[in-house]
């Protein structure tokens, strides 16, 4: 599965989709990192996600740290049901800055 | 009702038949348990639950009989592909099987290391995330031996769990638990279903553990299965032996007289 990456305003937004398993998930960590190692402003969507387990979710905390440790934006868009209830499991819905949708975040800028 | 999505079976054991050595265990089981559910196995010491279980993890090769997981029946299939399927299992043992020589994050990690090549810091994470819902946050550099029973239980099913698998298998969550610790571990075996959509199956003979999270309780007694049924159905049941269980009612043993005092003669025939 391929994650489509586009520019919108000030971010760098990487759209996963399907399912974010131990096969994906290095791939997507990879890329969100070198994003982020680039001082790019990342947003992750995860509105086509049907699936993430915990290695998925493991690749977001991680960027998230590294973000922060950079001072860049780091969030997520469009978080699908099943992706939620994943998070939620670890209270991780708490902790990630969660967006409806680029567009709602650019235009409240 | 059932308000489950169609049937998808995730467990499906066909007439099971159990030895160790010449001593019948299993007479014949049959069980199936769908996606996403709850399945409770029930029974008193030597109803063969164990047993069952044994053959469930691919640790015993039945008599007869057949048992698929995922669709694979692993009476049939080779070391390799048990191994693969392993990856989509989680197992949490009765007395939580932690190496002692091993912290719990090292413990809890250690399937990711046995069967994948994840980034060192992405397994980390994961081990911690697993420790956060078990309620161990920040226990990951301790010793098993330094953690309370319940901590053990909930470190082993963090390790069960890592993987994320499809069907968890986790015995006797509730024993040698204060109530407070066991209601607990119900809780979280809840939460892990809804979220995960994890299909689990627990032994145990905990009635009040097995009332709160089944979705279907099966109960074996002497090898055969006295009822498959909801927890309403099963408490419901005018089957004599399943209210003696419920009961906790000791059986009835038959005597018979010649075969009994035989035994005790030590006399073969």
């Amino acid at each position: 599965m391929e994650s489509n990456v586009s520019t919108e305003g000030p971010f760098t937004v990487i759209a996963l989709a399907g399912e974010v398993d131990l096969y994906y998930s290095p791939k997507a960590r990879e890329q969100i990192l070198s994003y982020l190692n680039k001082q790019k402003n990342v947003l992750v969507d995860l509105s086509k996600v049907a699936y993430i387990d915990s290695s998925g979710v493991a690749s977001l905390v991680e960027g998230y740290q590294l973000a922060r440790s950079k001072k860049l934006q780091f969030g997520l868009v469009g978080v699908s049901q099943p992706a939620l209830q994943v998070l939620q499991l670890a209270r991780l819905d708490k902790v990630f800055p969660i967006h409806g949708s680029v567009a709602e975040l650019i235009d409240n800028k | 009702m059932d308000e489950r999505a169609p049937s998808e079976a995730v467990i499906e054991i066909e007439n099971l038949v159990a030895h160790y050595g010449d001593r019948q265990i299993l007479n014949g089981v049959s069980l199936t348990v769908e996606k996403g559910e709850i399945m409770v196995i029930m029974g008193g010491s030597g109803s063969g639950k164990s047993t069952l279980l044994r053959h469930l993890l691919g640790l015993k090769k039945p008599t007869s009989g057949s048992i698929r997981l995922l669709g694979k029946d692993i009476t049939k299939i080779s070391k390799k592909e048990i191994y693969q399927l392993r990856r989509d299992m989680g197992v949490a043992f009765q007395g939580g099987a932690l190496f002692g020589s091993m912290t719990v994050g090292e413990n809890v990690q250690l399937p990711l290391r046995e069967h994948t090549k994840l980034d060192e810091k992405t397994m980390q994470i994961m081990a911690r995330m697993k420790l956060e819902v078990m309620n161990l946050a920040g226990f990951e550099d301790l010793m098993p031996s330094e953690l309370s029973g319940g901590m053990v239980k909930r470190a082993a099913l963090a390790r069960a769990v890592i993987m994320d698998p499809k069907l968890l298998f986790f015995d006797e969550p509730s024993a040698g638990l204060d109530p407070v610790v066991s209601a607990e571990l119900d809780e979280l075996i809840l939460r892990l279903r809804n979220a995960m959509n994890m299909t689990i199956v627990v032994v145990t003979h905990e009635l009040e553990s097995a009332f709160k999270i089944a979705d279907r309780i099966t109960m074996l007694d002497l090898g055969n299965i006295l009822i498959t049924d909801t927890v309403e159905n099963v408490r419901n049941s005018d089957i004599e032996r399943v209210q003696n269980m419920l009961n906790r009612r000791p059986r009835e043993v038959d005597v018979d007289t010649e075969a009994y005092l035989r035994r005790l003669t030590g006399q073969k025939h």
